[in-house]
């Protein structure tokens, strides 16, 4: 197991960096002044193999590397990166990220201390391009499933795909941290055709684990008989209905809902400029007082969780609404410090080329007291909503949507038929209002989450119990 | 504030053309020694500014470069990719040994494999796609253009009193393709656009949010700050004070700026990946009526400076004009070489390629000729109908056509827009949508690589209270 010695000892070596270099860069980054500044360093190495119509069709692997170079001076933000890790070029970044100020220099905080790293995920022992012959298997093995599940099972897609992404972050406050995250997921995507229509259906999972997860927890036919299950479900779905009822939304990624409804608006930089429709709501009434929703970074192996954020701050177990009441936002540093707020530790970037900003880790609903089988009974008419494939929002307006791709109609009580793909639209500040029933069977997404913001893309998990809405509206196209 | 300029200091890192296509040129001299039958090598090379002003302030300054390679390599029938941003002799080598490590392990494919020698070229002329002048501006004038565009925004009307900021992007950029089988080719491009979005608050106290941009090759073509912040600040009040509707059954017209994506789907329903699987409810349709009579949907990469064009595709053919529905008639699908040899066709030179990974297919100008119709003249036929200015989420499978999105925009009511709508779904399948395209209008503008003039859809179904 490799530990924070062993992160420092890549970059240093591999890309001849040393602390004084590091010191140097950040003294470069605020010779014009400036309250703070960080470098973050980003070695990525990604693989991906596909089989398709059986046969392996696709196999790649990328490798990028660079660093970032960010000055924040009051509100305003320089950044500047680059793929070339020589000094010359790293303290060019710094110069051109100092442009955002102009005053006379600050000077770093002289040493640096290492941010404590919880080990939330295995480093994997082998280098990516030892295990080839068993990711093979993994997406072979899914392809084979995925065509026995039924006859007409017509077209199999599955892929693999994992990442290793070695990070190192300097700052000006004396931050250091460093981390290797691990990045996997296996994918089954497949059409099905009884001859009068096509369907299709799709399953996938992963997290920051290692190959052996596929082996022995989430195997490739679990996923392959996942998609193959819905594909042939929506051979027999009715027009899903249209209009305002009541909605059972299942367990894990459902928590989309969360994703959507709250957890983009109660991000701190849109609550600092009061763009977001949650903007001064703290203490006030936002769900249901059985809804309490939390952003938790640091579960082990989970797809959105992070040793440290890419600040290089602790993650940690942010409690967003609890029974009902907004309770705080997801922070970065600058917000945090803008805002005079706690800072949650929720700054992340896609990559060395973006500016950080918060973001989500894994946000979930807690679990409640009722059973799933009540609340299903509890509904006379209405939807019931198993999966889905994304979701948006609006975070001004606070209208948000996510789009069914499992669900069925519930009449008096029952589950009924299969319907097709439809959209849910809601409020962010009401949707939670009408929860009126949480189960007791939290569940979290098998691996599948990413999120957008701002053009940039994270790993991110969701999750949430059963539960009821008394009320959401429908985009179906029947009665 | 003084903002120094930093383009006197950038350190030119940029390899000259000549040396990027000789790096290929060495890559695939490598990568054939080593063992490869066929390789086919991208380069790209570009730079990025960008600005934020928020609130009259300078908020975010970013500036950089960055560069990468991308290797496909085939053995036989078998191929894999790699790619990497190390441009040293150590990364190259990694590059190129990794690819042929994965090459190993994927299967022959009788369809896989660079398109023959007689297929690959570029267009002659120079399609404009570069102009050095949006750099041209020193950095204190980039900012001006944002927080310009932020300003006129915030001063149209004091129901706008917040904003998401304006902003100033440039951006430029070169690629360089080369194979075994002798093409090399290299072109530039080059982008900037200002942008901004007003925060307007409404009577009870609710807030709405809007946007608008100009966009252009050269910093010539861009629409003026202050003619975008207006047409941002007109979009963000129309919003306020929105109210949901009944669910229903009425007619839908869809702005231009929004009909673009029903264009984009006619397009994904034509992409050959698609075809060749039966996971496209347009296989199987060459020749048959799929949309209304009405409807002519072109793709054309040859358009000067536009936003899609490109002297060659992803894989180093030609790109051209092409009628994808005519008359509302299927007549071509959208082919790159591995699917032209699936259905048994001829390319159509819309194979587009990242760094690693086989070459997909996209669209390169892809638009609806206009109609003769007014938007005035189409909404005038409406007794009751929306017309849609904003859709939510994703909602659409290209398998079965099932359609389902969020939507906001404007009710229309006796020919006219009336109050604005918010917090509704539109819904229907994309193979009726298609046919019940019921009118066109004249206003085709391209602002973007997918354009579209407005539209009026009947038979779909919005969802509300």
């Amino acid at each position: 197991m490799t530990t924070s010695a062993g992160h420092k000892r890549y970059f240093f070596e591999k890309f001849g960096l040393s602390e004084r270099l590091l010191e140097r860069c950040l003294g470069e980054a605020l010779s014009a002044g400036g309250d703070y500044a960080d470098l973050y360093f980003e070695s990525v190495s990604a693989t991906s193999i596909g089989v398709d119509e059986s046969l392996v069709k696709s196999a790649s692997q990328g490798v990028s590397a660079g660093c970032g170079v960010r000055v924040v001076a009051g509100e305003r933000t320089g950044y500047a990166y680059t793929d070339n890790l020589s000094a010359e070029r790293l303290l060019h970044a710094a110069r051109t990220a100092a442009l955002i100020a102009s005053g006379p220099a600050k000077q770093p905080v002289a040493g640096f201390t290492e941010t404590h790293s919880p080990n939330l995920y295995p480093i994997p022992a082998a280098e990516l391009d030892s295990d080839l012959s068993t990711k093979l298997d993994l997406v072979m093995r899914a392809d084979r499933a995925a065509r026995a599940y039924d006859a007409r099972i017509k077209q199999v897609r599955a892929s693999y795909s994992d990442e290793l992404k070695r990070i190192l972050i300097a700052a000006s406050d004396g931050t250091f941290a460093s981390d290797t995250q691990p990045l996997a997921r296996l994918n089954v995507f497949v059409l099905a055709n009884d001859g009068k229509q096509t369907t299709r259906g799709t399953a996938g999972g992963g997290g920051r684990v290692e190959i052996s997860y596929f082996l022995t927890e989430k195997t490739p036919e679990h996923f392959a008989n996942e998609a193959g299950r819905t594909a042939i479900l929506q051979l027999g779905a009715v027009a899903a209905p249209a209009g305002e009822m009541e909605v059972v939304l299942g367990p894990g990624w459902p928590g989309v809902l969360l994703h959507e409804a709250v957890g983009h608006g109660l991000e701190a930089d849109f609550n600092r400029k009061k763009t977001s429709a949650f903007a001064g709501l703290i203490g006030r009434q936002v769900a249901s007082s059985k809804v309490t929703v939390v952003d938790n970074g640091t579960m082990p192996s989970r797809r959105g969780s992070l040793n440290v954020d890419d600040e290089g701050s602790p993650t940690q177990e942010t409690v967003l609404i609890e029974n009902g009441i907004l309770k705080g936002y997801l922070s970065d540093k600058l917000s945090a410090r803008l805002m005079n707020m706690p800072h949650t530790g929720n700054g992340r970037r896609e990559s060395y080329q973006q500016i950080p900003m918060p973001r989500m880790t894994n946000t979930y609903m807690l679990s409640g007291d009722d059973a799933p089988e009540d609340i299903l009974r509890s509904v006379k008419r209405g939807l019931y909503a198993v999966n889905f494939g994304g979701g948006s929002v609006d975070i001004t307006s606070g209208k948000f949507v996510f789009s069914a791709s499992e669900a069925y109609l519930i009449e008096d009580g029952k589950i009924t038929a299969p319907v097709r793909d439809a959209t849910l639209i809601g409020n962010g500040p009401e949707a939670l209002k009408y929860v009126s029933m949480v189960g007791n069977d939290l569940q979290l997404d098998e691996g599948v989450g990413t999120c957008g913001k701002d053009g940039q893309s994270v790993p991110v998990g969701v999750g949430m119990p059963t539960v009821k809405l008394d009320r959401m509206t429908v985009g179906g196209t029947g009665n | 504030m003084e903002f120094m300029d930093s383009s006197n200091t950038i350190i030119q890192a940029s390899v000259a053309t000549g040396d990027l296509q000789e790096l290929a040129a060495n890559i695939i001299t490598k990568a054939l020694k080593a063992g490869a039958t066929d390789a086919e090598v991208v380069v790209r090379e570009g730079d990025e500014f960008s600005t934020t002003v928020r609130l009259g302030e300078v908020e975010t300054l970013k500036e950089s470069g960055s560069r990468g390679i991308g290797l496909r390599v085939f053995v036989g029938q078998r191929v894999a990719s790699t790619s990497s941003s190390d441009f040293t002799t150590e990364g190259i080598d990694h590059l190129i040994s990794g690819a042929l490590a994965l090459a190993r392990v994927t299967s022959e494919d009788p369809f896989a494999g660079l398109a023959d020698v007689s297929e690959f070229g570029k267009l002659d002329d120079d399609l404009n796609l570069y102009h050095e002048d949006v750099y041209s501006l020193p950095t204190a004038a980039r900012i001006d253009f944002a927080r310009r565009c932020e300003a006129a925004a915030m001063s149209a009307d004091t129901r706008i009193q917040n904003s998401d900021g304006g902003s100033f992007d440039a951006a430029t950029g070169r690629k360089v393709l080369a194979n075994s089988r002798g093409f090399v080719g290299e072109y530039q491009v080059s982008y900037c656009s200002v942008s901004t979005s007003p925060i307007a608050m409404g009577t009870n106290g609710e807030m709405q949010r809007d946007y608008w941009y100009s966009a252009a090759r050269t910093l010539s073509k861009l629409d003026t700050p202050e003619s975008v912040g207006t047409e941002a600040a007109r979009r963000t009040l129309r919003r306020l004070d929105a109210r949901r509707v009944p669910t229903q059954r009425v007619p839908i017209v869809f702005a231009p700026e929004i009909a673009r994506s029903l264009i984009g789907a006619i397009f994904d329903a034509a992409n050959g990946d698609s075809i060749y699987r039966g996971a496209s409810f347009f296989t199987g349709k060459l020749g048959e009526q799929v949309a209304a009579e009405s409807i002519n949907v072109i793709d054309d990469g040859t358009i000067a400076g536009g936003f899609g064009s490109s002297p060659f595709d992803g894989e180093g053919l030609p790109t051209r004009r092409k009628i994808i529905v005519e008359n509302g008639i299927l007549k071509t699908y959208l082919l790159n070489t591995y699917t032209a040899r699936k259905l048994k066709m001829r390319s159509t030179g819309n194979a587009v390629r990242g760094l690693a990974g086989n070459p997909g297919i996209g669209s390169s100008n892809l638009y609806l000729e206009p109609g003769k119709l007014s938007p005035e003249e189409i909404l005038r036929e409406i007794k009751s109908g929306f017309y849609v200015t904003e859709l939510l989420g994703q909602g659409v499978n290209m398998v079965t056509g099932d359609y389902s999105r969020g939507a906001s925009g404007i009710w229309i009511e006796n020919g006219e827009l009336t109050y604005p709508v918010q917090e509704v779904t539109v819904a229907g399948n994309l193979k009726e949508m298609f046919r019940n395209i019921t009118a066109i209008g004249n206003d085709l503008v391209f602002r973007n690589s997918v354009a579209s003039p407005t539209l009026r859809i009947d038979g779909m179904t919005i969802a509300g209270k």
